[in-house]
């Protein structure tokens, strides 16, 4: 377009045509802002989360929970504070922690949760008692099927390369049918969907998810005869956290990760509808001037 | 011959695993247990295969010259640093024995402050290509444009506190029109049965992929058309 065309446009033309960093300047704002300020927002908890709250609180003390640490630090700052929470809801309730991961970007983030919520909160808790980390091993959904027959072909030594028999809560461990509850967090492959199908599934063994917002549809089609529970990106971490603090109230006023994301999420999505209500209002003024569909355009 | 017998093994192979589901009986019992094992071997294998092949394409670029040789050097770099910090456990608590992953080792070390605020920014990005091109694409030009333009008005407010606030005061027989109820039942109906079609159809293609496979009929896997 020639510079004399530009002049011509009048203004809802060019606001039409806004440049897009502008609207990459209010996200950034929008997103910023709520984090420095450090505020909470509380989620109304939903049914497909309860349902995994409940599950996790109908444990009875000493079941055994295996966390499957299937994601990366791309999806990371959405999917830890749900793992943070669960994990933090297994250790009131005093299930022994079996922490592993089909993600090699998972293995490094098993140390997150433990030094990061273990070790401060709950220091009576023991590794190779109460928890223990079993590291990552390579063969994706091979690697499920295979453990769910035979769990110490896989797995002979922790991640620290101790003998698996050396610790008390690998005893009585042969296969994952051994376990009460299999969560697994991440939606990408290998994950929900390959425990669901390679462990879940054949070994009628309870499954529950965690993952991020934008996975979190292609996993409802398995909820509730196949998955106990979903928690769907910063909002299901937020809405568990939520649950977590009726359940056990001493968590009031603990900072909780979802429900600061959840501030920045809600001023982001606002930003957004606002922008997409106002490209919509320009398009229409410029329909109703008589411009055709396929010259009014958006973004530059 | 290059092609006669990869698919004769990838015949015999296929047949074998499904007769052996039907058949609890050795040898076909623990058939799928132990194939299971065989593809987790292998696997740890193709991390070898696949670090040699980075290492190779790379350093060949850098040797060439070829062009954006500058990034293969910054690539070879990471690679050789991150393989050397894992393998040797270097600065590892629990000396050679430790977890690789252990707290305090430069393996960790460069995960946790080089790795993940790399990984993490790339994904943030994510949030302003959606703000703009949500500006962009969810104009109501058509009728299919405006019911996904709705949908998505009524999921991201529901998906909010502020989505509950703003219809708060319809309780009662009304309370189904709530923000947050809308998108629940967006979530439990329409993208539900759209969900389960999709995975209906991949399912299906996926098992006459496998038929073909295991009959023969499909032989692009192997590459060329030579024999």
């Amino acid at each position: 377009m020639t510079n004399g065309a530009m002049k011509k446009q009048s203004l809802v033309e060019r606001l039409q045509y806004i440049d897009r960093r502008i609207i990459f300047a209010f996200i950034a704002v929008a997103v910023i802002v709520p984090l420095l300020i450090g505020a909470q927002l509380k989620e109304k908890t939903t049914p497909i989360v309860q349902a995994m709250f409940d599950n996790v609180e109908g444990l009875p003390e000493g079941s055994r929970v295996l966390l499957s640490y299937d994601y990366g630090p791309t999806t990371a700052p959405e999917i830890q504070p749900m793992v943070d929470a669960m994990v933090r809801h297994c250790a009131e309730r005093k299930c022994k922690m079996y922490m592993m991961a089909v993600w090699a970007t998972g293995h490094n983030l098993t140390g997150e949760t433990i030094e990061g919520v273990l070790r401060p909160d709950f220091p009576d808790l023991e590794y190779g008692v109460d928890f223990i980390n079993l590291g990552y091993k390579a063969g994706n959904q091979g690697l499920i099927r295979l453990i769910l027959v035979d769990f110490k072909t896989m797995y002979s030594t922790d991640a620290n390369n101790i003998a698996i028999d050396d610790f008390p809560m690998m005893e009585n461990i042969t296969s994952l049918r051994n376990f009460d509850l299999i969560v697994s967090f991440g939606g990408g492959f290998p994950g929900i969907k390959e425990w669901i199908q390679f462990a879940g599934d054949p070994g009628n063994i309870p499954i529950g998810g965690g993952c991020t917002a934008v996975g979190a549809p292609n996993l409802y089609p398995y909820y509730p005869s196949q998955l106990v529970g979903l928690l769907g990106g910063a909002k299901g971490a937020a809405e568990y956290e939520n649950a977590l603090i009726i359940a056990y109230p001493k968590y009031e006023d603990y900072p909780m990760a979802g429900m600061s994301l959840m501030v920045s999420q809600t001023v982001a999505h606002i930003v957004i509808i606002f922008f997409i209500v106002f490209g919509n209002v320009l398009y229409f003024i410029l329909r109703a001037r008589g411009m055709t569909k396929e010259g009014l355009g958006g973004v530059r | 011959m290059r092609r006669t017998f990869p698919i004769l093994i990838t015949v015999v192979v296929g047949w074998v695993l499904i007769v052996a589901d039907f058949i609890p009986h050795k040898p076909f019992g623990n058939l799928g247990d132990d194939f299971a094992l065989y593809f987790d071997i292998i696997a740890v294998f193709a991390f070898i295969l696949g670090g040699g092949n980075l290492f190779r394409i790379h350093l060949t670029k850098v040797q060439k010259k070829k062009k954006d040789w500058p990034f293969s050097i910054v690539t070879l770099g990471g690679f050789i640093v991150m393989l050397a910090a894992g393998l040797f456990k270097i600065g590892n608590p629990g000396g050679i024995q430790g977890d690789v992953a252990a707290v305090g080792s430069l393996f960790n070390d460069m995960y946790m402050q080089i790795f993940t605020p790399l990984q993490a920014s790339m994904f943030a990005l994510l949030a302003f290509f959606v703000g703009s091109a949500s500006y962009r694409a969810f104009r109501a030009k058509t009728t299919e444009a405006t019911i996904l333009l709705i949908a998505a008005f009524i999921v991201l407010l529901g998906r909010t506190p502020f989505g509950l606030w703003l219809t708060s005061g319809l309780t009662g027989d009304m309370s189904f029109l709530q923000l947050p109820n809308l998108t629940d039942w967006i979530m439990d109906v329409p993208n539900l049965a759209g969900q389960r079609a999709i995975m209906i159809g991949i399912a299906l293609g996926v098992i006459s992929m496998s038929l073909r496979l295991i009959l023969g009929v499909e032989r692009t896997y192997l590459g060329g058309d030579s024999d």
